[in-house]
């Protein structure tokens, strides 16, 4: 009986299941469901709408100096236009959009993919100490398809979560730009899979060996803001300082940032665009390879 | 395929210094309970995880079913099936989902893999539980369910360890029950590991003693109390300091006699009339016994006789303590 399943099954049976099993816990569980979808939203309120910077420029108390002769109402007026138009051009030339909370509704979606997909490597970590690894590991599914569950698993999730924080930031007004198409939303989500399959596979590369929760969580409390200040997610790269711009460089999140930016906010700019798709596309490939690689090593000790 | 299993000096080292097992060898014949009884850290699960392929071993070669772990790895995993030590079903899923879920990781066909789930939930009488999240189980049902888990591919040779840690007395004998149901139904191998005497007396057809890594002894139970030699004779005389050894061993039958804490281990064969004997030759000296026992020899004796020990508690590492720790809350539910 054992022969026959071995004949007509596919190298990468049981992966689907296994996925599953991981999504299973979260879209069953309403309570984790919700807050998943909350917590974009609330970062969304708070760095979007909170941190209002576009509203700096449009104060109306700028004072007008006292000029001799008078101005009249339609000079007040052409100034008034001037100030506001003067400020429409920095925030365009600082965030290449005039308005913050869509600059910044698209770094979230970096933001969510990235907390996503760090907690992978915690599940692996369990799945470890509770023995449901060793269960797995004695049964023939391939060992690169218990590390692929935890990364599609974080991939299927951040695809999900990005889709609502993109659908409530066009609720709440988001400003598209003059290429925009709903067909631009597959390139977006292509970038998101390709960020998250790099990065989940980074993280569960990390604790492919520890069966110590408390270092993943360390690991996880060094590595999540210096990723993600170090990247154009919240604020623009050329801005920072020059110590910063090379790390700013490798950073995958700005890579995905930007490709979302430009497909839904920007002009597009296609060479920038193909290149930030080709470097996502290596990042990707290289970490799924080297984390498979290091599954048929060190996933049995 | 005579044997379904040929252990051959299989030698696992943690950490470069720590021997966990120490070049153990023995066969598990077609068709049979083979026990695996040893103290808490004596390498039980160790040789498990090595032999379903979990873990790799240093050196020596097992062949299961046929297939060597170390080869075939593919191979040896289609043809077992593993309850292990921790409670290992998603407690977030159903009993059913769970069943299901090994049955994929097999790639056992859906419409295969229900019928069978289905079959295996009502032998071990979790039917009625199939669609309740496995976190509203008890320690009892969560054991079956990991039986049935385990037997969803059919498996030629069963790895069970520790089947009944953590659970009661009387869910302990009805997981018995389940695993000899379990077996008279598929009539597969079954390799366990325990360190409850009893239940590797009940239950086992051949066992082995492990201790520390080695395998001390190997065989039915009865031929291991058999190879005793007959009663086990203890007593202690009002004179702590004085030696009669001598004395004792000159009553004919009796065949050895070792001072332990102070009281005397005597082996004797028919020991319910060599005993009063015993005593008048004591007596003849001017020594006065004080306690006196005679047993059967059960595993228990056999256990002490190889190792010179009760079955002790060991202290384990921090890992396993965690595991046992989990297995133990969750048993008591």
């Amino acid at each position: 009986m054992s022969q026959k399943n071995s004949n007509s099954r596919s190298p990468v049976h049981g992966l689907w299941a296994l996925t599953n099993r991981e999504l299973k816990k979260w879209y069953k569980n309403p309570y984790l469901l919700i807050m998943s979808i909350i917590q974009p939203l609330i970062w969304m309120g708070l760095f979007g709408r909170a941190m209002n910077i576009g509203a700096i420029f449009t104060s109306t108390q700028i004072p007008i100096p006292q000029l001799t002769p008078p101005l009249t109402d339609i000079q007040k007026l052409q100034l008034g236009n001037a100030f506001s138009n003067l400020s429409t051009q920095i925030m365009k030339d600082t965030f290449g959009t005039s308005d913050y909370f869509s600059y910044m509704s698209v770094g979230i979606i970096s933001f969510v993919t990235l907390f996503t997909t760090m907690f992978s490597g915690m599940s692996i970590v369990w799945d470890r100490r509770l023995g449901f690894l060793n269960k797995v590991l004695s049964t023939p599914v391939a060992r690169g398809s218990i590390l692929m569950s935890k990364v599609f698993n974080a991939v299927i999730r951040s695809i999900i979560q990005a889709a609502i924080v993109l659908g409530f930031a066009f609720a709440l007004n988001l400003q598209v730009g003059p290429d925009f198409t709903p067909f631009n939303l597959l390139g977006v989500f292509a970038a998101i899979f390709l960020i998250s399959i790099g990065l989940s596979s980074i993280f569960i590369a990390i604790a492919i060996r520890s069966t110590r929760w408390e270092t993943q969580m360390a690991v996880m409390n060094l590595l999540n803001l210096p990723l993600l200040f170090a990247s154009n997610a919240l604020f623009p790269t050329k801005l920072m300082p020059d110590w910063l711009q090379p790390l700013t460089k490798i950073n995958p999140i700005t890579y995905a940032t930007d490709a979302t930016r430009q497909l839904v906010l920007y002009q597009i700019n296609m060479q920038q665009l193909i290149f930030d798709f080709v470097f996502l596309g290596v990042f990707a490939a290289v970490f799924a390879t080297i984390s498979i690689m290091l599954s048929w090593r060190y996933l049995s000790r | 395929m005579a044997d379904a299993l040929v252990v051959k000096g299989l030698t696992k080292v943690f950490n470069n210094n720590l021997v966990a097992v120490d070049h153990i060898s023995f066969t598990v014949n077609e068709g049979e309970i083979f026990g695996f009884l040893g103290p808490n850290g004596a390498g039980k699960t160790t040789t498990i995880h090595m032999l379903t392929t979990v873990l790799k071993p240093k050196e020596g070669s097992a062949i299961v079913c046929g297939h060597d772990i170390a080869k075939e790895p593919t191979e040896v995993r289609n043809c077992i099936g593993v309850v292990p030590q921790e409670y290992t079903a998603d407690e977030d899923l159903t009993g059913l989902e769970n069943i299901l879920l090994c049955a994929d990781l097999y790639g056992i066909p859906r419409e295969i893999s229900k019928k069978r789930a289905e079959e295996l939930l009502k032998l071990v009488e979790l039917t009625k539980f199939k669609d309740k999240q496995v976190q509203t189980y008890s320690g009892g049902m969560r054991r079956r369910l990991e039986l049935a888990c385990g037997l969803i591919n059919r498996p030629h040779l069963f790895f069970l360890d520790e089947p009944t840690l953590g659970l009661d007395v009387q869910t302990r004998m009805a997981t018995w029950d389940y695993i000899r149901l379990l077996k008279k139904e598929y009539g597969m191998t079954i390799f366990m590991t325990t360190h409850y005497l009893e239940e590797a007396d009940m239950l086992c057809e051949r066992v082995a003693i492990i201790d520390r890594g080695k395998i001390i002894a190997v065989g039915a139970p009865n031929e291991l109390k058999e190879k005793l030699g007959g009663d086990i004779m203890t007593l202690s005389i009002k004179d702590a300091n004085a030696d009669i050894s001598g004395i004792i061993q000159k009553v004919p039958k009796v065949k050895e006699v070792k001072k332990q804490d102070g009281a005397y281990r005597i082996k004797v064969e028919d020991g319910e009339e060599t005993a009063p004997i015993i005593l008048d030759a004591i007596r003849a000296q001017g020594h006065s016994v004080t306690r006196l026992s005679l047993t059967k020899p059960t595993l228990d004796e056999v256990y002490l006789e190889y190792t010179g020990k009760s079955l002790r508690e060991e202290e384990e590492s921090k890992e396993s303590m965690f595991r046992q720790r989990a297995t133990l809350r969750r048993a008591r539910g």
